[in-house]
């Protein structure tokens, strides 16, 4: 047994975490801002906490993942990190030469106190930020939150600083994309074009970290959100964010800041959150919805009736972030799965609401925990007392698959056993296929393998 | 794209290239940095700074006080609970991540698989911590019962002004089971190296001479700073069980916290990686009057020595009978895979910057293959790991080394071994060496670049001069290197391949390199349509 020490009587707790479904800010700030073109990601703190968040990164996505470090030692800590930012400000520029730093800060400077902005200020006026070059920063102190947390105060900092208003809108709308792949991001764009929708996608990690080999590398791949880009969302006509907890901080900033009105909707999973987020595009760009976007949501529905024998009545446990598996659990449920055991680390109060809104009629014995405690190691002690049919979260859960036997699919973040997430999405009807595929090619490979001889079936 | 160099004649003069990394930096930086870029010349003794700060802004490839200590010297050891105290993040980047592997019993506790944490929020920043650690360490031995409980601090903790050793003491007395902490915030000094000096002290303090077991084998030794990546220690364990030779406690490769607490009843401490551990070697001896070796068993060749090594230190006939049998057997199999393997690769050249001995340990290997090793540093090691043990008297002590505590050691009049000093001084004037370290660059060919904490900026150059065919680093380094063109073995994490170590390890990094060194994929980055001249056709598609 992997881990033998887990048994199914729950002790409640309320210091000790065992076996996370969070990790901490920074993180998600980096991620958000290896999603803008030209910039490098700073961590303003000792050097662990970016050479961690560079390495869970470069897992997840077999990518270069650049990111600088402010290297405090015991002196900053005590003196306070000022110097350490001047200096590395003005060393990165000159010798790596991005466009923008984006810093963030780490528990330590925030437990120490650094004023992010004033030292940004500081470095300006001290002339170590040329012309025509940016230093935007973000609080992300990791005791708040979570990594999700983190990924949206970067992109709060990045509309804050870049969106201009001027007197001429832009016929764009301002696409805020929560905490997706890629893969996701590509899909988000191909969508827009299909639906004849002008827009900004910030951030966008596309071509960024999923570049091709060339034998030649590049220090800023030609993906991310542009400079330009940026300063045109103030004035675009509406934001359209993609999940509440990374993208609301965004859009309120560019409705206080620009005026430009927003609305909040999920990141499309499966099918009535893409429903929503096509519906709320059309509303937005005033287009109506192009044929081949009905046609696929068709091809979806098509294949569940096919297969929904094998999806029905299924039990599944689900972990992760809430801006992710809300609308799952949602598809997990319009294709008649039981999703009964729901944790997130990420805390939030409209997780509760949510999920009883989706679960407490169709699957009235779902447990389901966000915030401190809801941690791998509950759902864990959940499965033991009643077992599940399928898994679904990041590459952790593979420990609990193993020792329950139960067949698992990986979704989320960190993925470090396997490839696809980046270059495959899961977002929008055609990613809800592959959703579907993934579950079924693991439910079926279980009945596949265990099935009595005399069972095992040619024809699925 | 340059082409490669001559080598026939030896190393090129990397000078020109040094020039030109430096001139990218900013004067001060440039002052600094030439210091920890030497070009090798083993005839003389030159100084490399190292264990210095790194400069901010630089993209580094260190990682912090609290990796050293967490991750590297107590995290391989699963018969304990290894608590994080601090906000989340510190504890889940180092679940896992670094491959330990181990071999748990029916039964037997295991925690490795898990990962704990306070998981700190801002009222405990504002407040502190203290009340909620505790907490955390009833619920932790109540749910968990387990034997004992180590405690890591993260950044936060020493500034909000937690005391974890004092909490760990008043929990050990509640609770009674062994609990200790460790003052090992990420900033407490320039890299993962004062992490593992924490770490030494601490489980020297704590756990080391708990239990005065008598003897169980005729050679009874520790195996230290051997951290079971890929299953390297499985392989040692096997050598050393057919040898004879019974391995009391390793640090930490699949380790127990029970088996160190009786690692003093040694007669022979093994060092493997001399930065992270060889403090408690050396208190060991001060205390317990067991001297240490240093040994090495990456590459085939280096096993054998070391296993001589042992077994002259004992000084037994039998022993070294059956450890000459071994060698011999086990060289017969390396060598019929060497054969086939070294024509495919000797002559390529190797580079290699990780940790603080692998970037010395691997270079055998690559030399038993024919594979030169052109550039090399560290990451987080000292100057004695580059020149010497020799040279520790002469290493200053500066502001960032002053706070991480050096333990005043006594010595156990019980337990202290006559016996043994008797023996190492006798050996000692027939020649034999204790403590010798002679460290990387005596090993390194003339010309050879010595880089310490090599930075991006540096690797890309590096890349661009030497046109390496295989360079070694870590995960951070992997991708980028790639993207350059060049493969990239991981020698912290092995690429999740290995064993690596002893004489099966050796053929195992063989056939990883003829893998490495001999694809085709290499080849075909370029589509063959590469360098055809653009047409326009006449049946495209009208946008
Ligand atoms: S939790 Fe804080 S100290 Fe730990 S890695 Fe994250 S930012 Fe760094
Ligand atoms: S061998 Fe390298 S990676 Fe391992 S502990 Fe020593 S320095 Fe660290």
């Amino acid at each position: 047994m992997l881990l033998r020490h887990t048994t199914k009587e729950v002790r409640e707790r309320n210091a000790l975490t065992v076996n996370p479904a969070k990790t901490c800010q920074p993180v998600g700030a980096m991620y958000a801002a290896l999603g803008v073109h030209g910039c490098l990601p700073h961590s303003h703190g000792s050097q662990g906490c970016c050479s961690y968040h560079r390495s869970a990164l470069t897992r997840h996505y077999k990518e270069p993942v650049m990111a600088a470090t402010s290297s405090f030692t015991e002196g900053s800590s005590v003196f306070g990190g000022q110097a350490n930012l001047l200096q590395a400000i003005e060393t990165i520029f000159a010798v790596y030469e991005p466009e923008i730093i984006a810093v963030h800060s780490t528990c330590l400077s925030e437990t120490i106190g650094d004023d992010l902005n004033q030292i940004v200020i500081k470095a300006r006026d001290e002339g170590k930020v040329p012309f025509g070059k940016y230093v935007v920063q973000a609080a992300t102190p990791s005791y708040v939150g979570s990594h999700v947390t983190g990924y949206a105060n970067m992109l709060e900092a990045f509309v804050k600083y870049f969106a201009e208003k001027t007197d001429e809108k832009r016929r764009q709308i301002n696409l805020l994309s929560g905490w997706v792949e890629p893969a996701d991001m590509r899909e988000l764009k191909r969508i827009m074009k299909v639906m004849k929708i002008k827009s900004v996608l910030l951030p966008d990690t596309s071509d960024v970290l999923d570049t091709p080999m060339t034998g030649k590398f590049e220090m800023y791949p030609k993906g991310g959100t542009t400079i330009a880009e940026m300063v045109s969302m103030g004035d675009s006509m509406q934001s359209l964010g993609l999940g509440e907890w990374a993208t609301e901080k965004a859009a309120i900033s560019l409705d206080n800041t620009c005026r430009v009105p927003f609305e909040i909707t999920d990141i499309p999973v499966g099918i009535k959150a893409t429903d929503r987020f096509i519906q709320a595009l059309a509303k937005a760009g005033r287009v109506s919805i192009p044929e081949q976007i009905s046609e696929e949501r068709g091809r979806l529905i098509d294949v569940i009736t096919d297969m929904h024998q094998y999806l029905y009545g299924k039990r599944v446990a689900v972990y992760g972030d809430p801006d992710n598996i809300i609308p799952l659990i949602e598809f997990l449920v319009d294709m008649d799965m039981q999703p009964v055991y729901i944790v997130s680390g990420t805390p939030g109060k409209h997780f509760e609401s949510r999920m009883a809104e989706i679960l407490s009629e169709r699957v009235p014995e779902a447990k389901y925990k966000n915030g401190p405690q809801a941690d791998m190691f509950l759902m864990h002690q959940w499965i033991k007392e009643n077992p599940v049919d399928l898994l679904i979260g990041n590459t952790y859960g593979k420990y609990v698959a193993r020792d329950e036997n139960i067949p698992f699919v990986r979704m989320g973040f960190p993925i470090i056993d396997r490839i696809g997430h980046s270059y495959f999405s899961t977002l929008g009807y055609m990613g809800g296929l592959r959703i579907v595929e993934k579950i079924l090619s693991v439910l079926m490979d279980k009945q596949d393998a265990t099935c009595l001889e005399e069972k095992f079936e040619l024809v699925m | 794209m340059p082409n490669k160099k001559d080598y026939t004649n030896g190393l090129p003069d990397p000078s020109a290239l040094r020039d030109e990394i430096l001139k990218k930096y900013p004067p001060k930086i440039a002052k600094k940095r030439v210091k920890g870029m030497v070009i090798n010349d083993p005839s003389v003794e030159q100084e490399v700074m190292a264990n210095v700060r790194t400069i901010p802004g630089i993209i580094t490839q260190r990682g912090c006080t609290y990796a050293g200590c967490k991750g590297v010297v107590l995290g391989p050891t699963r018969d304990i609970i290894n608590l994080v105290h601090g906000p989340i993040g510190c504890s889940f980047y180092a679940w896992l991540t670094r491959r330990n592997q181990t071999r748990p019993a029916e039964g037997e506790d295991n925690y490795i698989t898990y990962c704990f944490s306070t998981d700190m929020q801002d009222s405990n920043i504002v407040f502190g911590g203290e009340a909620k650690l505790k907490e955390a360490i009833r619920e932790a031995f109540e749910i968990f019962k387990p034997k004992a409980i180590g405690v890591f601090s993260t950044c936060p903790v020493g500034l909000i002004g937690d005391d974890v050793h004092s909490v760990s003491r008043d929990m050990k007395a509640e609770l009674g089971i062994n609990i200790f902490g460790f003052s090992c915030e990420g900033y407490r000094g320039v890299s993962q190296s004062a992490g593992h000096h924490i770490a030494n002290n601490g489980v020297f303090k704590n756990v080391v001479g708990l239990n005065d077991r008598a003897r169980t084998g005729k050679f009874q030794v520790n195996m230290l700073g051997e951290y079971n990546i890929g299953g390297d220690a499985f392989e040692l364990e096997a050598l050393f069980e057919e040898a004879g030779i019974t391995l009391l406690s390793s640090f930490s490769g699949n380790s127990t916290i029970k088996s160190m607490e009786y690692s003093h009843t040694a007669d022979l401490n093994m060092v493997m990686c001399h930065r992270s551990i060889n403090y408690i070697a050396e208190m060991m001896e001060e205390k317990y009057g067991i001297p240490w070796v240093k040994v090495n068993f990456i590459g085939a060749e280096s096993t054998a020595k070391s296993l001589r090594k042992v077994a002259d230190y004992f000084g037994d006939a039998g022993l070294k009978a059956k450890v000459e049998e071994i060698i011999e057997r086990e060289l017969a199999k390396v060598n019929a895979v060497k054969v086939s393997i070294k024509p495919k690769v000797e002559g390529k050249l190797a580079m290699m910057f990780v940790g603080g001995s692998r970037a010395h340990h691997y270079q055998d290997l690559f030399n038993e293959l024919g594979i030169r090793t052109v550039s090399a540093g560290y990451e987080f090691a000292h100057r004695d790991d580059y020149e010497g043990r020799k040279v520790i008297p002469t290493i200053k002590i500066d502001a960032d080394s002053r706070n991480i505590e050096e333990l005043t050691v006594t010595k156990d009049e019980k337990l202290f071994r006559n016996d043994l000093v008797a023996k190492k001084a006798d050996l000692e004037s027939k020649g034999f060496e204790f403590k010798d370290y002679a460290g990387m660059m005596p090993d390194m060919a003339k010309n050879s670049l010595i880089i310490d904490d090599v930075n991006h900026w540096e690797t890309e150059k590096l890349i661009e001069f030497y046109k390496p065919d295989v360079f070694c680093a870590g995960i951070k380094e992997k991708y980028v290197v790639q993207k350059a063109g060049v493969p990239l073995k991981q020698l912290h994490s092995y690429d999740y391949g290995g064993p690596y170590a002893a004489f099966g390890g050796a053929i195992n990094f063989y056939i990883e390199m003829e893998r490495m060194l001999a694809t085709n994929i290499w080849k075909m980055i370029d589509a063959p349509w590469k360098h055809e001249s653009e047409l326009v056709g006449s049946m495209t598609i009208e946008a």
